[in-house]
């Protein structure tokens, strides 16, 4: 459901999380959560694991569902409502750390089903919009093969266009590059810097410090289920306020 | 010859393994005598079966009787397969009108042949597999109760044998089918209700013999219902059986279920997909062909299970063929009547035991279906 | 220092829908009050049809038949019973009597099933095909067929004059089969009490051996020692009260055989018929989980220098028992299951002495019930066993 009568300001908030907080059973996995994500930012969210990164970003989806707290997507909070769950999942893409490509469908299979069965396209129409983000992520060549038949970067870029497909208005990368061989996370990280120099809205959790350098415009540091830190890159990796935020630091960038 | 070379340069001459002459010699050398023990096994069960299995030829085939009445059969020392010459109709086709048995006979074809394309990966798309077989049901339903196209009106309470058999199996696996996914997906809920009915249901019918099951459809079921409503005890033996089916089966597609990623479900819901989309297009599919070989064998199971209705009086090929063999003069033959049958179940089961296989195989070598 | 957004929350035009009726928890609320309304309902609906049909057919309700003269007799059984026993009593002696071929059956079939299934995994091709051929054809084959099969059989066998003896004292006849068992003997008591000790003094043996192993590395072998013992103690015991051993025979007395172990036919037919059918599929769990212990842990053990008795116990048959115990307990369940087949062959077990009762009284519903909470107790028994089994000997993972 896009809106199309708030216009598209520069400055208009379209994340933003307040006080959020999420247990599982016992363990706290995120701890009075604030953020928010103006239309067009890049956010590139880092930390250690288990810090809650990805806890975060899924919430936002409502993958998984916050206990306290809010969470706006465009103005609509997320709560337990279907109508609004399946308003915010239109507007957002995903991008998973393990494509989760559906191994059963082509490729272009993959890409038309939640524009056929979703927005309810004919599928003519549906095939001319994969074959057009393919071409995109630079793979059109691949659309009648299977997700196997793919190396894990080309499944990545397929994921991507999948998400694309739906042409939401914000991204989610789910570190999207960790579960890629070193020579295919160029690939996968030269559609990603595309994307944003499109104007994106994307948080990205990611551990490539070289494209956070080049594309972020917010980093968020997050450690032990808490946001850390928050600052644009020149400062984040120069003067960063917290010690935790250095300590990092010196054990990420030291590789 | 290979003709390889060492390192200095000199030839090496690779020669041939030490081999005995004769390739069978060797086969048996390996296979029959390659260790003391296997060696004393194997001439304890060549003495064994040098001791039985002539006898059993001459049994079976050199003395035996294929055609004419019961007394060259009294008379000879061997099978008596003319029991089956003889009794055969009866014990295919039950009760049916002689005459109208052709009809039958076009309805197996047909419905054989369905079978054997409902199999074949190629035909494996809802849009196909549902109008054959409604197609299938309609011709063989037609061509057993007759009543239309000139064909004269036979009441299911003729229908016997064979085709008995098959109208049990096929409306079990139908009709139980479609419940068995529903109870599966009812088991996984997170609705804890829903859960519990479904385990409580399931577990309840697992645990108890099919007899009293099909007592329970043929005893209990007209007490359920409203005076003057009642049900074939066909259909009712067939309910009862379809859901016990189901309860099996459920369990076997819920650990295909499991085996599917949870990141599958994720990245559709992810997509916009709802609930039924997500598990009728992503979840499914893949969870029935990993659970495809365990689904067979709960299919052939089934059909074994018809043989049950022998008990409450519904005549299956078995049935019928107890029945047959209450005639006294042929009585002493039940060994002969007896494999007739065992072989006809023998070969349908060991067909699909086998095909399941076949299957088995496909998915590991990740053939796309 | 936590970082404060710059708060837009009360500036959000407050879009999205906030209808009760579109939350999830409500949703998950409502379906299961629906199902339950359904289920009620359809529970209510179904009772005050049966009572109202029950009633138009003059048939009696409630549990006061089960106290009520049986009035028939009961071919076998294991305690004494007759017709001025009540119904529960019959039901009861039917629930022995399909004990008595359940347990009887499992031991013929778990023999039965481990000796083919390790046959049809033997280097020997032979030994392999014929166990093949055995499960093959007995798999395929309704267990229906096969009790019918083996009844018929023993109802074709000879009269007792001229009943066929495998072994002296044992007879293969029409009216069913006996065999020559030992006459009590108060030593016997003894002998028994021996062998528990034995088996008592050998879990002892065992554990203490363990240790000296733990504490001081020498190995003692334990197992023959308390197998000796085990065997030894009794027979000790045997010897000393005088080896008393007095085969009761059956002899032909008149028409039928008198002494010795009696079985019924309809006994001899149900086990055989069951035991064979269920035997062939414990053949094929047993094949599986000999198969399933991959090979290259064997060839770990035995790089590492362990004996080959070590590696049975230790590596092959844990791994194999994971693997074979869970579904040969449920074969062992649907064997029970299968015992119901009484009824066809006319061997009281507990469906046959059921439905008799179901006949004479005309009260299905209650007579179906006690059927099935009956079995539906053995199987959640065996259910739970296996659970606390499977609890105990899983293995864990991340």
């Amino acid at each position: 459901m896009n809106d199309t009568t708030a216009p598209d300001t520069d400055n208009s908030v379209v994340i933003e999380l307040i006080d959020v907080n999420k247990w599982y059973g016992e363990f706290q996995a995120l701890h009075d959560i604030n953020l928010s994500v103006k239309r067009g930012e890049r956010v590139v969210v880092c930390g250690p694991s288990g810090s809650g990164k990805s806890t975060m970003i899924r919430c936002i989806n409502r993958l998984e569902h916050h206990q306290r707290g809010q969470i706006f997507v465009d103005g609509i909070e997320l709560t337990d409502n279907l109508k609004n769950i399946e308003a915010v999942r239109s507007e957002i893409g995903m991008v998973f750390q393990s494509f989760n490509l559906f191994p059963h469908m082509s490729v272009i299979d993959n890409l038309t089903l939640a524009p056929m069965l979703v927005r309810k396209m004919p599928k003519a129409d549906a095939e001319e919009l994969a074959l057009k983000y393919l071409e995109r992520v630079q793979i059109p060549e691949q659309a009648y093969k299977y997700p196997g038949q793919l190396s894990g970067g080309q499944q990545q870029r397929v994921a991507i266009a999948r998400s694309l497909c739906m042409q939401p208005r914000i991204m989610l990368f789910d570190e999207p590059t960790s579960a890629l061989d070193p020579e295919m996370i160029k690939e996968v990280l030269d559609v990603m810097v595309e994307l944003a120099e499109e104007g994106m809205t994307m948080i990205v959790v990611s551990h490539e410090m070289g494209f956070a350098k080049t594309v972020a415009d917010t980093m968020v540091f997050m450690d032990d289920a808490e946001v850390v830190e928050i600052a644009p890159p020149d400062v984040f990796f120069t003067k960063p306020e917290s010690e935790r935020t250095q300590l990092f630091l010196n054990q990420i960038l030291t590789h | 010859m290979n003709h390889a070379k060492t390192s200095a340069g000199t030839d090496l001459h690779h020669s041939p393994p030490p081999t005995e002459k004769v390739a069978v010699l060797r086969w048996m050398r390996d296979n029959l005598f390659n260790s003391v023990l296997n060696s004393v096994i194997t001439c304890l069960l060549v003495v064994g079966l040098i001791f039985t299995l002539p006898d059993f030829i001459k049994w079976a085939l050199f003395n035996s009787v294929w055609s004419g009445d019961h007394e060259a059969c009294r008379a000879s020392m061997g099978a008596c397969w003319a029991v089956v010459g003889e009794k055969h109709r009866p014990m295919l086709f039950g009760v049916y009108p002689y005459e109208e048995h052709w009809r039958l006979i076009l309805a197996l074809i047909i419905y054989l042949s369905v079978v054997a394309a409902t199999l074949t990966p190629a035909f494996w798309n809802i849009k196909i597999l549902i109008p054959l077989w409604i197609g299938n049901l309609a011709a063989t339903l037609t061509l057993m109760w007759g009543g239309v196209l000139g064909l004269s009106p036979i009441d299911t309470s003729q229908w016997g044998g064979l085709p008995l058999t098959m109208v049990l199996f096929t409306g079990t696996v139908v009709f139980g089918s479609p419940i068995s996914v529903l109870l599966a997906l009812g088991r996984r809920s997170h609705l804890p209700g829903v859960k519990s009915v479904c385990v409580v249901f399931i577990e309840s019918l697992r645990g108890v013999p099919l007899i009293t099951i099909l007592f329970v459809a043929v005893n209990v079921f007209p007490l359920f219902l409203p005076e003057g409503l009642e049900f074939d005890k066909l259909i009712r033996v067939m309910a009862g059986m379809a859901i016990f089916f189901a309860c099996y089966q459920a369990e076997v597609i819920r650990g295909g279920l499991q085996a599917i990623p949870r990141g599958q479900i994720e990245a559709a819901e992810a997509l916009g997909l709802s609930y039924w989309q997500l598990m009728s297009r992503i979840v499914l599919p893949q969870a029935l062909r990993i659970c495809l070989p365990g689904l067979v064998n709960h299919i052939i199971a089934a059909f074994k299970n018809t043989s049950f209705v022998l008990i409450i009086g519904l005549f299956d090929i078995l049935t019928a063929t107890t029945a047959v063999m209450e005639d006294p003069v042929w009585r002493r033959f039940f060994v002969e009547a007896y494999l007739f049958v065992a072989v006809i179940y023998f070969l349908f089961c060991f067909a699909l035991s086998r095909y399941s296989r076949l299957v088995e195989r496909w998915l590991s070598e990740g053939r796309r279906f | 220092m936590t970082v404060k957004p710059r708060t837009t929350a009360g500036e959000h035009v407050r879009k999205g829908d906030t209808s009760i009726l579109n939350s999830l928890a409500f949703r998950g609320v409502a379906y299961q009050i629906i199902l339950a309304i359904f289920v009620i309902l359809g529970g209510l609906y179904l009772y005050i049809n049966v009572n109202a049909n029950l009633e138009r057919q003059g048939i009696a309700t409630g549990w006061d038949f089960l106290t009520e003269n049986a009035g028939f007799d009961i071919g076998e059984s294991p305690i004494p019973y007759d017709s001025e026993d009540s119904y529960g009593f019959a039901m009861w002696i039917g629930v022995l009597n399909t004990l008595k071929v359940a347990f009887v059956s499992i031991i013929f079939a778990s023999t039965l099933g481990i000796f083919m299934g390790i046959a049809r995994t033997s280097k020997n091709w032979l030994l392999s095909k014929v166990a093949s051929v055995y499960v093959e054809a007995c798999r395929n084959v309704p267990v229906v067929l096969h009790v019918l099969f083996w009844a018929t059989v023993v109802r074709f066998l000879p009269a007792p004059r001229q009943a066929f003896s495998p072994f002296e004292g044992a007879y293969l006849m029409n009216r069913g089969v006996v065999f020559p068992i030992p006459e009590t003997d108060p030593a016997y008591t003894w002998v028994g009490i021996a062998f528990l000790f034995g088996v008592i003094i050998a879990i002892f043996l065992g554990r203490w051996a363990k240790r000296q192993r733990e504490l001081t590395g020498k190995y003692i072998p334990a197992f023959w020692w308390g197998l000796g013992i085990i065997l030894g103690l009794p027979l000790v015991t045997w010897i000393i009260a005088g080896a008393p051993l007095v085969w009761d025979m059956p002899e032909l007395k008149g028409f039928n055989f008198r002494g010795g172990m009696a079985m019924s036919p309809e006994y001899a037919g149900l086990v055989a018929g069951v035991s064979v059918y269920t035997g062939a599929f414990i053949a094929e769990i047993v094949r599986a989980g000999i198969q399933s212990v991959p090979h290259g842990q064997i060839e770990a053990a035995r790089a590492l220098g362990l004996r080959p008795g070590f590696i049975m116990r230790y590596v092959t048959i844990p791994q194999a028992l994971r693997v074979v115990v869970p579904p040969t307990a449920s074969q062992y369940l649907s064997l029970t299951k299968n015992s119901s087949l009484g009824v066809l062959i006319g061997y009281p077990d507990l469906v046959n002495v059921g439905n008799t009762t179901l006949n004479q009284t005309g009260q299905a519903v209650e007579a179906i019930t006690v059927m099935m909470v009956v079995y539906l107790s053995i199987s959640l028994t065996i259910s739970l066993f296996m659970n606390i089994y499977n609890k105990i000997v899983a293995i864990k993972e991340r």
